[in-house]
């Protein structure tokens, strides 16, 4: 597009309410997310909910912050892209309705987004794409790898079979009785101590690009059951140490085969668990002797946010992709 | 009336086995609460009973998304609401405890206050590394039946 524009992101799927302002798909002008308001004690200091009312309490002010951050105004919006699915419903509808208020009342376009497509499109507000690219989305929701061939075509070719890799993270986080979420804690836990304990890693078939974790949860609770019961103490950065690195073996391998398997020119990394620092070495690692680059957006770009909605927002904005009226949250929505 | 009867399951396979024969009992409308631990396998429970209501989608865990809908012979409403433990807040449950299907509510002790009167309680405890009892309890006349249908199906996993 010869014409710079610029569009307005709505996030509200999980838990952040989040509003963006992004200029031509890649330069953000404000990236304003819920959490981080409260840190700064506007709220008060609520703890972050799942659900709706938390959302339409904070929508306003996210998008009222989003505008003053980016010193634009209406005029300068060219249209609205919000998140529509998969996620949870009431918390969808809320940024959905607020979308579609909006840009019948501003007279804008309004865009579509699938949330996992933002969560790869984060990557582009730091490098520009080159195709065909490898994603591995990895969250408290999600483990997906796909493959993209050009701008909003996603082949998904691998996913789990059961629990998302960072809902592994946050359980085995709460049998070590680590804070919630658990990540975090269980990553720098991981530094302080060697992998020693031969935890399972399910590869599954040769060929297959799926994931399955429910297996390794089974097996470290298993071990903390059983250490209690002979009576013997649980060195916590010991397990924190050996389920990690099952999975960021696991999740390191596959992303390897794929990105020689479909001969990409780009690896991303993208979603909660990227933030993971024992998983960001290990893949820097493995891809260090190949001439596949591979990326992490900056960690705000790795959890939710609006800013990657409104980056994958941008490309449909170019195509003239836009979205009806009658637009409704999706708790299920494939990628397509 | 019997209300209650347990069952011994050696392996997940025995797990899954034994939600699969509830499928044939269950109805539209039913709510099914499931207790135990965490990694008990709760939600291998409920792959059971998805294939036997004739779910062919692949189940996953709801944690994260709190439900997530199937489609077989009636819609399988799943739900986790592990992350509800802090939360009073009703994200909608009436839609899914009075609708068109059957309601599997994983961690429901954390929303207690939204449950009906009547349910089917099922309490996994474990036994061993794979091993388990799986005890299943009527909660309000409308599923003491269905503990009878249940021993009459599932005699051979009787503790």
């Amino acid at each position: 597009m010869e014409k710079d524009y610029i569009i307005l992101g709505i996030e509200t799927s999980c838990d952040e309410t989040a509003a963006a302002i992004v200029k031509n798909g890649k330069e953000i002008l404000a990236n304003v997310v819920s959490s981080q308001i409260k840190k700064h004690a506007q709220f008060g200091g609520v703890v972050p909910e799942i659900a709706s009312r938390q959302h339409t309490e904070q929508i306003t002010y996210v998008l009222e912050e989003a505008f003053r951050q980016a010193n634009c105004t209406w005029d300068d919006i060219d249209a609205i892209a919000v998140t529509e699915g998969p996620g949870l419903i009431g918390a969808l509808l809320v940024g959905i309705s607020a979308a579609k208020a909006l840009a019948f009342a501003k007279k804008k376009p309004l865009i579509n987004v699938h949330h996992i497509a933002g969560h790869i499109y984060a990557n582009r507000l730091i490098e520009e794409f080159e195709f065909p690219l490898l994603a591995l989305i990895v969250s408290g929701g999600h483990t997906e790898l796909i493959i993209m061939r050009d701008h909003g075509e996603y082949e998904r070719i691998g996913e789990t079979l059961d629990d998302a890799a960072g809902e592994a993270f946050d359980k085995v986080a709460r049998t070590l009785e680590l804070p919630y979420p658990g990540g975090p804690h269980i990553d720098r836990l991981s530094e302080k101590a060697e992998a020693s304990i031969d935890f399972p890693r399910a590869w599954l078939d040769e060929e297959s690009f799926d994931f399955s974790f429910s297996g390794l949860k089974s097996a470290v609770i298993n071990y903390v059951h059983n250490e209690k019961q002979r009576g013997n103490e649980i060195d916590k950065a010991q397990v924190a140490a050996s389920f990690q690195a099952s999975v960021v073996d696991v999740l390191t391998e596959k992303t390897y085969r794929a990105a020689k398997r479909y001969d990409v020119k780009q690896v991303i990394v993208a979603g909660g668990v990227a933030a993971n620092n024992g998983l960001r070495k290990r893949i820097t690692e493995k891809f260090k002797n190949t001439d596949i680059p591979v990326y992490f957006p900056p960690l705000e770009l790795c959890t939710d946010n609006a800013a990657m909605i409104a980056a994958a927002g941008s490309i449909l904005y170019e195509k003239g992709r836009f979205a009806a009226w009658d637009l409704n949250g999706k708790a299920a929505l494939p990628l397509t | 009336m019997t209300k209650k009867i347990t069952f011994i399951s050696e392996e997940e396979a025995h797990t899954e086995a034994i939600a699969s024969s509830l499928a044939d009992i269950v109805q539209a409308g039913d709510v099914i609460t499931l207790t135990g631990e965490l990694g008990v396998g709760k939600t291998h429970f409920t792959k059971g009973l998805a294939k036997g209501l004739g779910i062919t989608e692949r189940v996953t865990s709801p944690t994260f998304t709190i439900v997530k809908e199937y489609e077989g012979r009636f819609p399988l409403y799943h739900l986790d609401v592990y992350r509800l433990e802090h939360s009073d807040e009703d994200i909608g449950f009436d839609e899914y405890f009075y609708g068109d299907g059957v309601a599997v509510i994983e961690w429901a002790q954390f929303i207690e206050a939204f449950l009906p009167e009547e349910y089917l309680s099922i309490t996994i405890e474990r036994t061993g590394d794979t091993a388990r009892e799986i005890t299943v309890e009527a909660v309000g006349k409308k599923y003491e039946p269905y503990i009878e249908k249940l021993e009459e199906a599932l005699g051979r996993f009787g503790k």
